[in-house]
Formats: structure tokens, sequence, C-alpha cells
């Protein structure tokens, strides 16, 4: 009797399910392509031989990387680009190692409120610290040299870091560490040849994402640099404002490729970090 | 020895922390401290920045257009990042590996890569454009780029991987056991996923749609590169009182505008969920 009137799941809904199905896959497919299609249009565009724009380009070349390694001012943005992501990146591990081991190993009163603070740079408007930096360089007459970019590029890329290794550090077994310290090693050597190896992936990637961010930002760039010290999204940025010649698309692609590495790099970090543990 | 050591391992956390403190506080809060300042003197202290800013409609339209536009983008934001955070909770992780790509590699790619690719795909001569005409569906190209639809569309672009994240790491944690629950004592599978997972999952949309807000409110190169003349934000403005009209102190008053308004959905968002919820649940 129990079983009669209990209505069998089963039975109800196997034709609507499959047109729901059918309907949320589609959807999804949709919403996936929309975040990614743009992505790879920009790659083909980069090998057209036209100087006007063609989708599918009727012929390929190499003319527009020639055209981008060739000349004087791409190279001279990509040169100060690499320069600035590198020290920006370093100095922002730094930082973001030492705060995370605070943050993550120790008790303090008002922890959210540091936390917060910390990574407020990720939520305050890049146009609002780049004014800043901006108006507080020319204050100093420092505008048109790299080092200005690097700092104020560092200041967005510790968030980044800080999220990243506070998470390594938070499946960190801390057992080895007092082993050491029992056996009479100092925190300094216990730091150095036991916590950093174990949570070195994480730091990596962490560098990794600072040196991402500081090379495509370009807010801060766009008041910061000058002729001399212009990076590489601050010259895109004027090229797509005055003419939109391929060799954007060119420039674009070597950025996605860019991308690409890092990302690949950072998964096989994870991959490494995870057998470690295992 | 050991009350020395264990003195020098209570003052480490101190010492670790200071760097990071230093300088943020040189290079972050100092420089945005004393800019918003100038908003205050000309050069006695004074408020007509503000009441200038409140006066003139035209600066309150931008404000009031910016909010409305954040908005949008929210919702839509929402909408298209719901239904990818929910496949990520149905997937097996191999699965899930392979879809995270998808909204990783736009997430780490330039934003102006990104906004590039629209112009080439909604301009005139764009990729949608030429083959509308070539199909002979449109006789004139259709103004796609430069107007409130393009900015919609390049915003969401890079708001939706935020949504994203926020809402597949509060999905992450619902147990599939309640919905699973529901479904056994009856309910169709519809009416289990709106009454008992749905409701699990509001934090997620709560935290990701406060992120996406917020990054919105203050976004830049989207607006001005995508935007037409009707489309100008409030980062524009700035923009344009700092590099056009050289008005420094007007400057930093919207920009303490744009701060205030940042800080208390910041608030909003850190007090009823919690940093754990916004930030993907890493601490």
């Amino acid at each position: 009797m129990k079983n009669e009137k209990m209505p069998s799941p089963k039975i109800s809904d196997p034709n609507k399910n499959i047109w729901f199905n059918l309907f949320f896959y589609c959807l999804c497919t949709l919403i996936l392509l929309f975040l990614v299609l743009p992505l790879f249009i920009v790659i083909p565009i980069s090998f057209s031989s036209s100087e006007f724009l063609q989708f599918p380009p009727e012929e390929l070349s190499l003319k527009w990387y020639k055209n981008f390694f060739g000349s004087d001012i791409w190279m001279r943005a990509l040169l100060n680009s690499v320069k600035i992501a590198l020290m920006s990146s370093i100095l922002a591990t730094i930082l973001g190692v030492t705060a995370a081991l605070a943050l993550t190993r120790y008790r303090f009163k008002g922890k959210n409120l540091i936390f917060s603070f910390l990574i407020s740079p990720m939520i305050i408007p890049v146009i609002i610290i780049a004014i800043g930096a901006f108006f507080q360089f020319s204050r100093l007459r420092l505008i048109g040299n790299i080092y200005t970019i690097v700092l104020a590029h560092t200041v967005i890329s510790i968030p980044i870091v800080l999220i990243t290794i506070s998470a390594s550090l938070q499946v960190f077994d801390r057992s080895l560490e007092y082993a050491a310290l029992s056996l009479g090693a100092s925190p300094f050597v216990t730091f150095f040849k036991i916590t950093f190896p174990i949570i070195r992936p994480g730091v990596i990637s962490g560098a990794l994402f600072a040196f991402i961010t500081s090379f495509d930002e370009v807010v801060i760039s766009f008041f910061l640099s000058t002729y001399r010290s212009i990076t590489l999204p601050r010259h895109m940025w004027s090229s797509l404002r005055e003419q939109i010649d391929p060799t954007i698309a060119a420039s674009s692609s070597l950025l996605i490729l860019t991308a690409v590495f890092m990302l690949i790099f950072v998964a096989i970090l994870a991959k490494r970090a995870e057998n470690m543990r295992a | 020895m050991i009350s020395v050591r264990s003195l020098k391992m209570t003052m480490l956390k101190y010492w670790l922390l200071l760097p990071v403190f230093i300088y943020l506080l040189y290079f972050f809060v100092y420089p945005i401290f004393s800019l918003i300042l100038t908003s205050f003197f000309d050069p006695e202290i004074t408020l007509k920045h503000y009441i200038r800013l409140y006066q003139k409609p035209v600066y309150l339209k931008v404000i009031f257009l910016t909010l409305k536009l954040s908005f949008f983008c929210t919702m839509l934001s929402i909408i298209l990042g719901y239904p990818i955070a929910y496949l990520l909770k149905k997937v097996t992780s191999n699965v899930r590996n392979i879809l995270m790509i998808f909204i990783v590699l736009p997430f780490w790619t330039s934003v102006l890569v990104r906004m590039y690719a629209w112009m080439v795909i909604l301009g005139r001569d764009g990729i949608i454009n030429s083959t509308l005409l070539k199909m002979g569906i449109i006789s004139v190209p259709l103004n796609l780029l430069y107007n409130t639809f393009s900015v919609t569309i390049g915003m969401v672009h890079f708001l939706l991987p935020f949504m994203i994240f926020s809402l597949y790491s509060v999905m992450n944690g619902i147990d599939e056991n309640t919905v699973r629950a529901a479904k056994s004592l009856g309910a169709h599978p519809f009416t289990a996923f709106v009454k008992v997972f749905f409701p699990q999952s509001l934090p997620g949309v709560g935290a990701g749609s406060l992120t996406v807000f917020i990054l919105a409110a203050g976004f830049f190169v989207t607006p001005a590169l995508l935007g037409g003349r009707k489309n100008i934000v409030i980062s524009m403005l700035i923009e344009n009182q700092v590099n056009i009209n050289i008005n420094w102190p007007f400057a930093a008053a919207i920009a303490f505008v744009l701060l205030i308004i940042t800080l208390i959905l910041f608030n909003i968002a850190n007090k009823y969920l919690g940093i754990d919820a916004i930030w993907g649940g890493n601490r």
C-alpha cells in the first residue's frame, strides 16, 4: 500500500529530463564558448597577410610577427614589461610569503581585519591606486622610469601572492617543523630546510601569478609610463585607440601564449605538490 | 635560553608582517590618502569640489549610469554564471579540470587582448557584420561597437569568471545528499533544486554579486575602449579630470566617492558573507 502511494521519481520524468538536460548542456556550451572563443579569434588574425580584417584569413603570413619583433617601440615595450614584471613579482613574492607565514601560523587579534587590509588592493578600483601613485610620484618628480611602475604593480600583486601562498600553507603538515625544531634546528634553518622546500610549488605559483598580473596590467601603466618607460599593454592601448593594425593581434597572441604557458606550469606545480603530500 | 627563544618566536609574527605593512602603507595608503586630502583643500579647507559634484547634473548622471551599468552586468553574470557553476558541481573531477580551462584561460589573459577580440568581432568591418553582409541578411553594417551593448558584453566577459569562482566555491560545499533526500521523499527534481539546492547556494550568489559589482563600478579599461560618448563612467571621469582638465582636487573628490561606494559594498560583503566566501574559501 505504501509503495503505491509514493510517487516514484524515476518513472515521473525521464522525458522531461532529457529535454531539460539537452537545453542545459547547450546553454552551458554556449556560455563556455562565449568565454573562450574571442581568444581563439585573435590567433588566426595574427597570421593573416592582409592589412584589413579578414576572418578567416585568406592567406597566411608571419608579416605581423616580423613587424612586432622588428619594431623599436614594440621591442622596447616588451623588454620593459618583462623587466617590470620580473622585479615586481620578486618583490611581491617576498612580501607575500612573509605575510602569509605570519597569518597562517600565528594567532592574532583582528586577524580578519589584517587580512582584509592586505587584500584590499584587489578590491579598491585600480584607477584609484593608479592616480594615487601618479599623484605621489609626480610630486616627487619620479615619473618616467620603470621603477615607479614596479612599485605600483607590486601593490596589486601582493593580494594575489598572499592568497595563493596562504592556500598552500594551510595544507602544510606542521609536525615536520616541530620535529626539526625539537631536534635542535633554529627557526631559520627549519624554514629553509623544511618549510620552504615543501611550500615551494605554492610560492612559485604565486610568483607566476604576480608576474602575469604585472605583465598584463594596463591602468597603472596608462598613468605612469612615458615614451621611455612604455609597457606592452600601454603600447597596445595606444594602438587600439589609433588604428587597429594586426600587429596588435600578433602581440595579443603572444600574451595569450604567455597565459597558456603559465597555466600549464601552475598545473604541473599543483600536481607535484599533491604528490608530495601523498 | 628557551624563554628567549619563545620570546623571539612571539615577536617573529610582527617582524614577518612588518615589511608588507610598511610597503602598503607607503605605496598604497599614503598616496591615496594624500590625494584625497587635496579634494578638501583649495587652498583652504573647503567642500566646494563635493558641492560641484552634487550640483552639476552631469556628474550625478555619470555616477547613476555607472551604478546602473554595474547592476545590469552583475545580473547578467549571475544568469550566465549560475549554470556553469552548477555544471562544475555536477561533473566528475576529470571533466571539471577540463572545463576549468575555459574559465581560467580567459581569466588570466590580459583584459586588453579580450577587448581587442571584441573589437574585432563587433566592429564595423568585424566578423559579425561581414558574415551577415555576406549572407545577405543585412545590407548596411550594424552599429555593434562603441555603445552600451559592446560595453556590457565586454564587461560581462571580464566579470563572468569571478562570478563563477564565487558561485562554485559555495556550491562545492553543498551536501548533495540533501537534494537526494528531497528527491527520495518524492520531490520532483526541479522542486528539489528550487527548494533545497538553490537556497543553499545563495551565499555564493551574494558574494559573487558584490565582488562583481565592486569590480564593475570601478572598471576603466572596457568602458574606455568599447564605450561610446554616452557610456562615460566614474573612472573615465576621473581620468578625464587628471589628464585633460588637470583638476587634481576635483579628480580626487570623484575618486573619494568611488572609494566610499567600494568600501561600503566590501564591508557589507565582509560582514554578512565573511571574507572566506568572497575569496574562494582559501582561508
